[in-house]
Protein backbone atom coordinates (compact mmCIF):
# COMPACT_ATOMS: atom_id res chain seq x y z
CA UNK A 1 0.00 0.00 0.00
CA UNK A 2 2.93 2.34 0.85
CA UNK A 3 4.27 1.23 -1.98
CA UNK A 4 1.31 2.56 -4.30
CA UNK A 5 1.30 5.78 -2.62
CA UNK A 6 4.76 6.21 -2.85
CA UNK A 7 4.25 6.23 -6.74
CA UNK A 8 0.79 8.19 -6.66
CA UNK A 9 2.68 10.96 -4.80
CA UNK A 10 5.74 10.81 -7.40
CA UNK A 11 2.93 10.80 -10.36
CA UNK A 12 1.14 13.66 -8.96
CA UNK A 13 4.51 15.31 -8.56
CA UNK A 14 5.51 14.86 -12.02
CA UNK A 15 2.17 15.86 -13.80
CA UNK A 16 2.51 19.43 -10.96
CA UNK A 17 5.80 20.27 -12.57
CA UNK A 18 4.40 19.61 -15.98
CA UNK A 19 1.50 21.64 -15.49
CA UNK A 20 4.22 24.65 -13.73
CA UNK A 21 6.68 23.94 -16.46
CA UNK A 22 4.22 24.68 -19.62
CA UNK A 23 2.14 27.99 -17.77
CA UNK A 24 5.80 29.20 -17.23
CA UNK A 25 6.81 28.55 -21.22
CA UNK A 26 3.14 30.39 -21.51
CA UNK A 27 4.02 33.29 -19.23
CA UNK A 28 7.50 34.03 -20.57
CA UNK A 29 6.69 33.59 -24.46
CA UNK A 30 4.17 36.72 -23.27
CA UNK A 31 6.76 38.69 -21.94
CA UNK A 32 8.56 38.11 -25.23
CA UNK A 33 6.77 40.88 -26.84
CA UNK A 34 7.68 43.90 -24.40
CA UNK A 35 11.56 42.30 -24.57
CA UNK A 36 12.02 43.67 -27.99
CA UNK A 37 11.73 47.08 -27.22
CA UNK A 38 14.66 46.87 -24.97
CA UNK A 39 17.41 44.54 -26.84
CA UNK A 40 19.91 45.88 -24.44
CA UNK A 41 18.95 43.49 -21.82
CA UNK A 42 18.74 40.11 -23.89
CA UNK A 43 21.97 41.28 -26.08
CA UNK A 44 23.79 41.04 -22.81
CA UNK A 45 21.93 37.47 -22.14
CA UNK A 46 23.73 36.57 -25.30
CA UNK A 47 27.01 37.30 -24.62
CA UNK A 48 27.09 35.11 -21.07
CA UNK A 49 24.78 32.31 -22.84
CA UNK A 50 26.24 32.82 -26.09
CA UNK A 51 29.52 34.07 -26.25
CA UNK A 52 30.49 31.67 -23.12
CA UNK A 53 29.68 28.67 -24.94
CA UNK A 54 31.65 29.12 -27.98
CA UNK A 55 35.09 28.06 -27.11
CA UNK A 56 33.94 24.16 -26.17
CA UNK A 57 31.51 24.48 -28.82
CA UNK A 58 34.39 25.15 -31.15
CA UNK A 59 37.19 22.98 -29.88
CA UNK A 60 34.22 20.07 -29.18
CA UNK A 61 33.48 20.72 -33.78
CA UNK A 62 37.07 20.43 -34.74
CA UNK A 63 37.62 17.31 -32.47
CA UNK A 64 34.28 15.49 -33.60
CA UNK A 65 35.32 16.28 -36.98
CA UNK A 66 38.67 14.82 -37.55
CA UNK A 67 37.19 11.86 -35.74
CA UNK A 68 34.55 11.58 -38.38
CA UNK A 69 37.40 12.07 -41.05
CA UNK A 70 39.01 8.80 -39.69
CA UNK A 71 36.25 7.04 -39.15
CA UNK A 72 34.74 7.76 -42.24
CA UNK A 73 37.94 7.14 -44.39
CA UNK A 74 37.96 3.81 -42.80
CA UNK A 75 34.82 2.91 -44.05
CA UNK A 76 34.56 4.49 -47.61
CA UNK A 77 37.82 3.58 -48.61
CA UNK A 78 37.09 -0.40 -48.30
CA UNK A 79 34.55 0.55 -50.99
CA UNK A 80 36.83 2.26 -52.99
CA UNK A 81 35.16 5.63 -52.71
CA UNK A 82 37.10 7.64 -50.31
CA UNK A 83 36.82 11.14 -52.06
CA UNK A 84 32.80 10.25 -50.67
CA UNK A 85 34.32 11.20 -47.48
CA UNK A 86 33.64 15.17 -47.91
CA UNK A 87 29.77 14.42 -47.93
CA UNK A 88 29.80 11.47 -45.29
CA UNK A 89 31.49 14.47 -42.47
CA UNK A 90 28.58 17.24 -43.92
CA UNK A 91 25.95 15.32 -43.46
CA UNK A 92 26.73 13.67 -40.44
CA UNK A 93 27.43 16.81 -38.69
CA UNK A 94 24.74 18.98 -40.31
CA UNK A 95 21.85 16.22 -39.75
CA UNK A 96 22.71 15.13 -36.68
CA UNK A 97 26.10 15.67 -35.00
CA UNK A 98 26.15 19.55 -35.03
CA UNK A 99 22.44 20.33 -33.40
CA UNK A 100 22.21 16.93 -31.14
CA UNK A 101 26.34 17.55 -29.44
CA UNK A 102 25.70 21.47 -29.09
CA UNK A 103 22.81 20.50 -27.23
CA UNK A 104 24.54 18.57 -25.01
CA UNK A 105 27.59 20.90 -24.57
CA UNK A 106 24.90 23.82 -24.23
CA UNK A 107 23.32 21.91 -21.56
CA UNK A 108 26.65 21.31 -19.28
CA UNK A 109 28.00 24.91 -20.47
CA UNK A 110 25.06 27.18 -20.61
CA UNK A 111 22.08 25.78 -19.15
CA UNK A 112 23.53 24.53 -15.79
CA UNK A 113 25.01 28.05 -15.39
CA UNK A 114 21.40 29.58 -16.16
CA UNK A 115 19.44 27.02 -13.30
CA UNK A 116 21.94 27.99 -10.75
CA UNK A 117 22.31 31.58 -11.85
CA UNK A 118 18.23 32.15 -11.57
CA UNK A 119 17.64 29.74 -8.79
CA UNK A 120 20.33 31.16 -6.49
CA UNK A 121 18.68 34.80 -7.65
CA UNK A 122 15.26 33.04 -6.09
CA UNK A 123 17.05 31.43 -2.87
CA UNK A 124 18.24 35.00 -2.35
CA UNK A 125 15.05 36.81 -2.29
CA UNK A 126 16.21 38.54 -5.50
CA UNK A 127 13.52 37.91 -7.30
CA UNK A 128 10.96 38.56 -4.49
CA UNK A 129 12.06 42.00 -4.16
CA UNK A 130 11.86 42.64 -8.07
CA UNK A 131 8.88 41.75 -7.83
CA UNK A 132 7.68 44.17 -4.37
CA UNK A 133 9.64 47.06 -6.64
CA UNK A 134 7.05 46.47 -9.20
CA UNK A 135 9.31 45.29 -11.89
CA UNK A 136 8.12 41.65 -13.34
CA UNK A 137 11.16 39.00 -13.03
CA UNK A 138 9.43 37.14 -15.86
CA UNK A 139 10.06 40.41 -18.26
CA UNK A 140 13.29 41.54 -16.82
CA UNK A 141 15.51 38.01 -15.57
CA UNK A 142 13.54 34.92 -17.39
CA UNK A 143 12.51 36.27 -20.92
CA UNK A 144 15.98 37.66 -21.65
CA UNK A 145 17.74 34.73 -20.89
CA UNK A 146 15.31 32.52 -22.98
CA UNK A 147 15.25 34.28 -25.96
CA UNK A 148 19.19 34.32 -25.69
CA UNK A 149 19.31 31.33 -25.40
CA UNK A 150 16.80 30.04 -28.23
CA UNK A 151 18.59 32.55 -30.41
CA UNK A 152 22.53 31.20 -29.48
CA UNK A 153 21.57 27.67 -30.08
CA UNK A 154 21.03 27.34 -34.51
CA UNK A 155 24.16 29.39 -34.50
CA UNK A 156 26.14 27.43 -32.53
CA UNK A 157 25.31 24.36 -33.77
CA UNK A 158 26.25 26.01 -37.22
CA UNK A 159 29.40 26.86 -35.77
CA UNK A 160 29.94 23.49 -34.33
CA UNK A 161 29.06 21.99 -38.10
CA UNK A 162 31.50 24.29 -39.78
CA UNK A 163 34.40 23.59 -37.60
CA UNK A 164 33.28 19.66 -37.74
CA UNK A 165 34.20 19.90 -41.61
CA UNK A 166 37.15 21.70 -41.56
CA UNK A 167 38.44 18.94 -39.07
CA UNK A 168 37.43 16.61 -41.60
CA UNK A 169 39.21 18.57 -43.91
CA UNK A 170 42.29 18.16 -42.16
CA UNK A 171 42.31 14.55 -41.50
CA UNK A 172 40.98 13.35 -44.61
CA UNK A 173 42.23 15.82 -47.01
CA UNK A 174 45.70 16.71 -44.68
CA UNK A 175 46.50 13.50 -43.77
CA UNK A 176 44.85 10.61 -45.14
CA UNK A 177 45.71 12.08 -48.66
CA UNK A 178 42.05 12.62 -50.18
CA UNK A 179 42.12 14.30 -52.94
CA UNK A 180 41.14 18.18 -52.03
CA UNK A 181 39.05 19.01 -54.95
CA UNK A 182 36.72 15.79 -54.73
CA UNK A 183 36.35 16.53 -50.73
CA UNK A 184 34.61 19.68 -51.63
CA UNK A 185 32.85 18.87 -54.82
CA UNK A 186 31.33 16.16 -53.86
CA UNK A 187 29.93 17.95 -50.49
CA UNK A 188 28.59 20.82 -52.60
CA UNK A 189 26.96 18.10 -55.19
CA UNK A 190 25.34 16.58 -52.33
CA UNK A 191 24.00 18.12 -49.62
CA UNK A 192 21.14 19.48 -49.81
CA UNK A 193 19.94 23.47 -48.62
CA UNK A 194 16.70 21.89 -47.74
CA UNK A 195 16.71 18.74 -46.98
CA UNK A 196 19.98 18.44 -44.83
CA UNK A 197 20.65 22.15 -43.70
CA UNK A 198 17.66 23.47 -43.25
CA UNK A 199 16.26 20.10 -41.59
CA UNK A 200 19.31 20.95 -38.89
CA UNK A 201 18.46 24.13 -38.17
CA UNK A 202 15.21 23.40 -37.52
CA UNK A 203 16.66 20.81 -35.38
CA UNK A 204 18.76 22.90 -33.19
CA UNK A 205 15.84 25.15 -32.65
CA UNK A 206 13.53 23.33 -31.49
CA UNK A 207 16.57 21.99 -28.95
CA UNK A 208 17.55 25.33 -28.10
CA UNK A 209 13.70 26.08 -27.25
CA UNK A 210 13.58 23.04 -24.89
CA UNK A 211 17.71 23.25 -23.51
CA UNK A 212 16.41 26.68 -22.62
CA UNK A 213 13.01 26.44 -21.07
CA UNK A 214 14.19 23.34 -18.81
CA UNK A 215 17.20 25.61 -18.39
CA UNK A 216 15.54 28.70 -16.92
CA UNK A 217 12.27 26.68 -15.94
CA UNK A 218 14.30 24.32 -13.19
CA UNK A 219 16.07 27.46 -11.74
CA UNK A 220 12.94 29.81 -11.50
CA UNK A 221 11.02 26.36 -9.35
CA UNK A 222 13.74 25.70 -7.67
CA UNK A 223 13.60 24.90 -3.73
CA UNK A 224 15.22 27.96 -2.31
CA UNK A 225 17.98 26.48 -0.53
CA UNK A 226 21.74 25.51 -1.56
CA UNK A 227 21.17 21.87 -1.82
CA UNK A 228 17.83 22.99 -3.94
CA UNK A 229 19.61 24.71 -6.24
CA UNK A 230 22.28 21.98 -6.84
CA UNK A 231 19.82 19.39 -7.15
CA UNK A 232 18.59 21.68 -9.84
CA UNK A 233 21.70 22.48 -11.50
CA UNK A 234 21.83 18.58 -12.52
CA UNK A 235 18.51 17.95 -13.29
CA UNK A 236 18.81 20.59 -15.52
CA UNK A 237 21.74 18.85 -17.60
CA UNK A 238 20.16 15.17 -17.54
CA UNK A 239 16.75 16.24 -18.29
CA UNK A 240 17.85 17.96 -21.37
CA UNK A 241 20.26 15.24 -22.26
CA UNK A 242 17.01 12.96 -22.20
CA UNK A 243 14.83 15.05 -24.03
CA UNK A 244 17.30 16.27 -26.82
CA UNK A 245 18.05 12.64 -27.48
CA UNK A 246 14.21 11.26 -27.79
CA UNK A 247 13.52 14.79 -29.45
CA UNK A 248 16.57 14.03 -32.01
CA UNK A 249 15.04 10.16 -32.31
CA UNK A 250 11.01 11.84 -32.95
CA UNK A 251 12.45 14.83 -35.09
CA UNK A 252 14.48 12.73 -37.65
CA UNK A 253 11.74 10.25 -38.42
CA UNK A 254 9.56 12.99 -39.15
CA UNK A 255 12.12 14.69 -42.00
CA UNK A 256 13.99 11.94 -43.20
CA UNK A 257 12.26 8.90 -42.30
CA UNK A 258 9.02 10.21 -44.40
CA UNK A 259 10.95 11.23 -47.70
CA UNK B 1 -7.45 66.88 9.17
CA UNK B 2 -6.14 63.95 6.65
CA UNK B 3 -8.06 60.88 4.84
CA UNK B 4 -9.59 58.96 7.60
CA UNK B 5 -9.84 55.67 5.53
CA UNK B 6 -7.53 52.85 7.00
CA UNK B 7 -4.44 52.44 4.79
CA UNK B 8 -4.08 49.20 5.52
CA UNK B 9 -6.73 47.02 6.39
CA UNK B 10 -6.74 43.30 7.22
CA UNK B 11 -9.86 41.47 7.43
CA UNK B 12 -10.17 38.04 8.82
CA UNK B 13 -7.31 36.44 7.04
CA UNK B 14 -6.88 33.18 7.10
CA UNK B 15 -3.47 31.50 5.98
CA UNK B 16 -2.15 28.10 6.44
CA UNK B 17 1.32 26.82 4.81
CA UNK B 18 2.65 23.39 4.23
CA UNK B 19 0.00 21.97 6.82
CA UNK B 20 0.37 25.02 9.69
CA UNK B 21 -2.03 27.72 10.07
CA UNK B 22 -0.01 30.73 10.74
CA UNK B 23 -2.78 33.03 10.53
CA UNK B 24 -6.73 32.64 11.57
CA UNK B 25 -9.06 35.42 12.05
CA UNK B 26 -6.54 38.11 11.59
CA UNK B 27 -7.58 41.72 11.99
CA UNK B 28 -5.72 44.53 11.63
CA UNK B 29 -6.12 48.35 10.76
CA UNK B 30 -3.58 50.77 9.98
CA UNK B 31 -4.63 54.58 9.32
CA UNK B 32 -2.94 56.97 7.01
CA UNK B 33 0.43 58.31 8.14
CA UNK B 34 1.02 56.15 11.20
CA UNK B 35 4.02 54.17 12.09
CA UNK B 36 2.63 50.27 13.08
CA UNK B 37 4.61 48.21 14.70
CA UNK B 38 3.83 44.56 14.51
CA UNK B 39 5.69 42.65 16.90
CA UNK B 40 5.43 38.60 17.76
CA UNK B 41 7.58 35.48 18.63
CA UNK B 42 9.79 34.28 16.22
CA UNK B 43 7.95 32.12 13.38
CA UNK B 44 4.71 33.78 14.24
CA UNK B 45 4.04 34.72 10.88
CA UNK B 46 5.42 38.43 10.69
CA UNK B 47 7.50 38.00 7.50
CA UNK B 48 4.30 35.97 5.79
CA UNK B 49 1.98 39.03 6.97
CA UNK B 50 4.28 41.16 4.59
CA UNK B 51 4.34 39.00 1.85
CA UNK B 52 0.38 38.84 2.28
CA UNK B 53 0.36 42.66 2.10
CA UNK B 54 2.31 42.98 -1.10
CA UNK B 55 0.54 40.29 -2.72
CA UNK B 56 3.21 37.41 -3.15
CA UNK B 57 1.09 35.31 -1.36
CA UNK B 58 -2.99 34.62 -1.06
CA UNK B 59 -4.87 34.03 1.88
CA UNK B 60 -7.15 30.87 1.96
CA UNK B 61 -9.68 33.30 3.63
CA UNK B 62 -10.28 37.07 4.22
CA UNK B 63 -9.05 40.29 2.60
CA UNK B 64 -6.07 42.38 2.82
CA UNK B 65 -6.91 46.30 1.70
CA UNK B 66 -4.20 48.51 0.25
CA UNK B 67 -5.77 51.87 0.30
CA UNK B 68 -9.19 50.40 -0.33
CA UNK B 69 -8.08 47.98 -3.01
CA UNK B 70 -8.61 43.95 -2.39
CA UNK B 71 -5.34 42.55 -2.88
CA UNK B 72 -5.52 39.86 -3.89
CA UNK B 73 -8.58 40.80 -6.38
CA UNK B 74 -6.46 42.64 -8.47
CA UNK B 75 -5.51 42.52 -12.46
CA UNK B 76 -1.51 42.01 -12.71
CA UNK B 77 -1.04 45.36 -13.89
CA UNK B 78 -3.56 46.52 -11.41
CA UNK B 79 -1.42 45.01 -8.58
CA UNK B 80 1.98 46.12 -10.21
CA UNK B 81 0.74 49.97 -10.23
CA UNK B 82 -0.14 49.62 -6.72
CA UNK B 83 3.37 47.95 -5.91
CA UNK B 84 4.83 51.14 -7.36
CA UNK B 85 3.90 52.69 -4.38
CA UNK B 86 5.26 50.29 -1.71
CA UNK B 87 8.53 50.01 -0.65
CA UNK B 88 9.94 46.68 1.29
CA UNK B 89 13.06 45.89 2.96
CA UNK B 90 13.58 42.77 3.24
CA UNK B 91 14.83 40.87 6.34
CA UNK B 92 18.27 39.51 4.10
CA UNK B 93 18.42 43.15 2.11
CA UNK B 94 17.68 40.83 -0.78
CA UNK B 95 20.62 43.34 -3.38
CA UNK B 96 20.86 42.44 -6.97
CA UNK B 97 24.02 40.68 -6.97
CA UNK B 98 25.32 41.49 -10.45
CA UNK B 99 24.54 45.07 -9.82
CA UNK B 100 26.38 47.70 -8.04
CA UNK B 101 25.05 49.73 -4.91
CA UNK B 102 24.28 52.60 -7.56
CA UNK B 103 22.94 50.58 -9.81
CA UNK B 104 21.07 48.72 -7.11
CA UNK B 105 19.32 52.02 -5.94
CA UNK B 106 18.83 53.46 -9.51
CA UNK B 107 17.06 49.93 -10.55
CA UNK B 108 13.85 50.76 -9.26
CA UNK B 109 13.84 54.08 -10.30
CA UNK B 110 15.51 53.27 -13.97
CA UNK B 111 12.69 50.00 -14.59
CA UNK B 112 9.43 52.00 -13.08
CA UNK B 113 10.32 55.34 -14.95
CA UNK B 114 12.00 57.59 -17.53
CA UNK B 115 13.64 59.86 -15.74
CA UNK B 116 16.44 61.48 -17.56
CA UNK B 117 20.29 59.42 -16.19
CA UNK B 118 21.27 63.16 -14.73
CA UNK B 119 18.48 62.90 -12.81
CA UNK B 120 18.77 59.64 -11.98
CA UNK B 121 22.30 60.13 -10.59
CA UNK B 122 21.02 63.04 -8.23
CA UNK B 123 18.02 60.59 -6.79
CA UNK B 124 20.26 57.80 -6.06
CA UNK B 125 23.10 60.27 -4.63
CA UNK B 126 20.43 61.30 -2.54
CA UNK B 127 19.22 58.01 -1.60
CA UNK B 128 22.73 57.27 -0.44
CA UNK B 129 23.67 60.20 1.48
CA UNK B 130 20.47 59.42 3.66
CA UNK B 131 21.96 56.12 4.79
CA UNK B 132 25.17 57.01 4.80
CA UNK B 133 26.90 55.21 2.19
CA UNK B 134 27.14 58.08 -0.97
CA UNK B 135 31.14 56.66 -0.96
CA UNK B 136 30.24 53.30 -1.45
CA UNK B 137 28.22 53.56 -4.49
CA UNK B 138 31.01 51.59 -6.49
CA UNK B 139 31.39 48.49 -4.51
CA UNK B 140 29.02 45.17 -4.97
CA UNK B 141 27.34 43.66 -2.57
CA UNK B 142 29.00 40.52 -1.85
CA UNK B 143 31.71 43.76 -0.57
CA UNK B 144 28.91 45.07 1.56
CA UNK B 145 28.61 44.03 5.40
CA UNK B 146 25.07 42.52 6.88
CA UNK B 147 24.70 46.15 8.05
CA UNK B 148 26.01 47.81 4.92
CA UNK B 149 23.31 46.37 2.77
CA UNK B 150 20.47 46.83 4.73
CA UNK B 151 21.63 50.25 4.35
CA UNK B 152 21.74 50.12 1.09
CA UNK B 153 18.51 48.64 0.69
CA UNK B 154 17.06 50.44 2.46
CA UNK B 155 18.32 53.30 -0.07
CA UNK B 156 16.87 51.23 -3.11
CA UNK B 157 13.24 50.63 -1.25
CA UNK B 158 13.18 54.24 -0.60
CA UNK B 159 13.96 54.84 -4.08
CA UNK B 160 10.66 55.91 -5.58
CA UNK B 161 9.36 57.79 -2.24
CA UNK B 162 6.64 55.30 -1.58
CA UNK B 163 3.77 55.83 0.20
CA UNK B 164 4.31 52.76 2.42
CA UNK B 165 7.08 51.84 3.75
CA UNK B 166 7.22 47.88 5.32
CA UNK B 167 10.32 47.34 7.11
CA UNK B 168 11.07 43.85 7.70
CA UNK B 169 13.38 42.94 10.90
CA UNK B 170 15.20 46.37 10.03
CA UNK B 171 17.49 46.54 13.52
CA UNK B 172 18.97 43.18 13.61
CA UNK B 173 22.48 42.17 13.29
CA UNK B 174 23.23 46.37 13.06
CA UNK B 175 26.34 47.85 15.54
CA UNK B 176 24.34 50.72 18.23
CA UNK B 177 25.17 53.49 15.74
CA UNK B 178 24.29 52.44 12.94
CA UNK B 179 21.06 51.38 14.60
CA UNK B 180 20.60 54.75 16.00
CA UNK B 181 20.72 56.08 12.67
CA UNK B 182 18.22 53.65 10.82
CA UNK B 183 15.83 54.31 13.96
CA UNK B 184 15.79 57.69 13.22
CA UNK B 185 16.20 57.59 9.85
CA UNK B 186 12.80 55.22 9.67
CA UNK B 187 10.83 57.98 11.80
CA UNK B 188 12.47 60.90 9.72
CA UNK B 189 11.40 59.52 6.36
CA UNK B 190 8.15 59.01 7.58
CA UNK B 191 7.56 62.11 8.82
CA UNK B 192 9.35 64.02 5.79
CA UNK B 193 7.62 62.09 3.34
CA UNK B 194 4.08 61.86 5.09
CA UNK B 195 4.16 57.95 4.32
CA UNK B 196 2.42 55.27 6.36
CA UNK B 197 4.85 52.50 7.72
CA UNK B 198 4.82 49.11 9.06
CA UNK B 199 7.58 48.01 10.88
CA UNK B 200 8.48 44.13 11.67
CA UNK B 201 10.60 43.52 14.86
CA UNK B 202 11.59 41.65 18.01
CA UNK B 203 13.49 44.32 19.29
CA UNK B 204 11.32 45.79 21.98
CA UNK B 205 12.97 49.16 23.43
CA UNK B 206 13.89 50.47 19.60
CA UNK B 207 10.60 49.57 17.84
CA UNK B 208 8.65 51.02 20.75
CA UNK B 209 10.86 54.34 20.40
CA UNK B 210 9.14 54.91 16.73
CA UNK B 211 5.97 53.53 16.71
CA UNK B 212 2.75 55.28 17.02
CA UNK B 213 0.71 51.59 18.18
CA UNK B 214 2.22 48.19 18.49
CA UNK B 215 0.02 45.24 17.18
CA UNK B 216 1.48 42.03 19.36
CA UNK B 217 0.34 38.78 17.44
CA UNK B 218 1.10 35.07 18.73
CA UNK B 219 -0.96 32.18 17.47
CA UNK B 220 -1.97 33.46 14.69
CA UNK B 221 -4.05 36.77 15.59
CA UNK B 222 -3.77 40.28 17.66
CA UNK B 223 -3.39 39.32 20.82
CA UNK B 224 -3.05 42.81 22.38
CA UNK B 225 -2.85 46.57 20.54
CA UNK B 226 -2.05 49.69 21.44
CA UNK B 227 0.36 52.72 21.68
CA UNK B 228 4.02 51.16 22.72
CA UNK B 229 3.81 53.54 26.27
CA UNK B 230 0.50 52.02 27.32
CA UNK B 231 1.72 48.12 26.53
CA UNK B 232 4.76 48.79 28.28
CA UNK B 233 2.40 49.11 31.37
CA UNK B 234 1.56 45.45 30.50
CA UNK B 235 -2.29 45.28 30.19
CA UNK B 236 -2.45 41.57 30.11
CA UNK B 237 -0.19 38.97 30.65
CA UNK B 238 1.04 38.21 27.39
CA UNK B 239 2.09 41.13 26.89
CA UNK B 240 4.04 41.77 29.75
CA UNK B 241 5.66 38.49 29.19
CA UNK B 242 6.49 39.82 25.73
CA UNK B 243 7.95 42.56 26.35
CA UNK B 244 10.04 42.38 29.43
CA UNK B 245 11.46 39.32 27.90
CA UNK B 246 10.41 36.79 30.45
CA UNK B 247 10.52 32.94 30.33
CA UNK B 248 7.63 32.09 32.17
CA UNK B 249 4.21 33.29 31.03
CA UNK B 250 1.58 32.48 28.95
CA UNK B 251 3.66 32.48 26.09
CA UNK B 252 5.47 29.00 25.24
CA UNK B 253 8.81 29.35 25.27
CA UNK B 254 9.07 25.42 23.69
CA UNK B 255 8.12 23.75 20.88
CA UNK B 256 5.14 21.53 21.86
CA UNK B 257 7.19 18.50 23.24
CA UNK B 258 6.89 15.20 25.47
CA UNK B 259 7.52 15.13 29.65
CA UNK B 260 11.29 16.32 30.10
CA UNK B 261 12.03 14.30 32.90
CA UNK B 262 10.29 10.99 31.32
CA UNK B 263 11.93 12.32 27.93
CA UNK B 264 15.39 11.78 29.07
CA UNK B 265 14.76 8.07 31.50
CA UNK B 266 13.60 6.75 28.17
CA UNK B 267 16.25 4.39 27.41
CA UNK B 268 14.93 2.93 24.84
CA UNK B 269 13.90 6.30 22.96
CA UNK B 270 16.77 6.70 19.86
CA UNK B 271 16.69 10.26 19.92
N1 LIG C 1 8.17 28.45 2.26
C1 LIG C 1 7.58 28.00 3.39
N2 LIG C 1 6.93 26.82 3.39
C2 LIG C 1 6.33 26.34 4.50
N3 LIG C 1 6.31 26.99 5.67
C3 LIG C 1 6.94 28.18 5.75
C4 LIG C 1 7.61 28.75 4.61
N4 LIG C 1 8.13 29.93 4.98
C5 LIG C 1 7.81 30.09 6.27
N5 LIG C 1 7.10 29.05 6.75
C6 LIG C 1 6.55 28.89 8.10
O1 LIG C 1 5.74 29.98 8.35
C7 LIG C 1 5.87 30.39 9.70
C8 LIG C 1 6.04 31.90 9.75
O2 LIG C 1 7.23 32.26 9.10
P1 LIG C 1 7.72 33.76 9.04
O3 LIG C 1 8.97 33.80 8.26
O4 LIG C 1 6.61 34.62 8.58
O5 LIG C 1 8.02 34.05 10.57
P2 LIG C 1 8.54 35.41 11.24
O6 LIG C 1 7.50 35.83 12.20
O7 LIG C 1 8.95 36.37 10.19
O8 LIG C 1 9.80 34.88 12.04
P3 LIG C 1 11.20 35.64 12.34
O9 LIG C 1 10.93 36.62 13.41
O10 LIG C 1 12.09 34.53 12.80
O11 LIG C 1 11.65 36.25 11.04
C9 LIG C 1 7.04 29.62 10.28
O12 LIG C 1 6.52 28.71 11.22
C10 LIG C 1 7.66 28.88 9.14
O13 LIG C 1 7.97 27.58 9.55
MG1 LIG D 1 10.72 37.09 9.47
Amino acid sequence: MTALQALGRWWLGVLGRLGRGHLFLLRTLVALGPLMLRPRLWIRELYSVGVRSLLIILVSGLFVGMVLGYQGYITLVDFGSAEALGTVVALSLVRELGPVVTALLFAGRAGSALTAEIGLMKATEQLSSMEMMAVDPYRRVLAPRFFAGILSMPLLAALFSAVGVAGGYLVGVGVLGVDAGAYWAQMQANVDVFDDVLNGVIKSLVFGLVATWIAVFEGYDTEPTAEGVSRATTRTVVHTALAVLALDFILTGLMFGAL
Amino acid sequence: MPDKTPWIEIRDLRFARGGRTIFDGLNIRIPRGQVAAIMGPSGSGKTTLLRLIGGQLRPDRGQVLVDGQDVHRLSRRALYRLRRRMGMLFQSGALLTDLDVFDNVAFPIRENTRLPEPVVRALVLMKLEAVGLRGARDLHPAELSGGMARRVALARAIALDPELMMYDEPFTGLDPITMGVIVTLIRRLHDALGMTSIVVSHDVAETSSIADWVYLISDGRVVDQGPPARLQEAATDWSRQFLQGLPDGPVPFHYPAPDYLGDLMNAEGRR
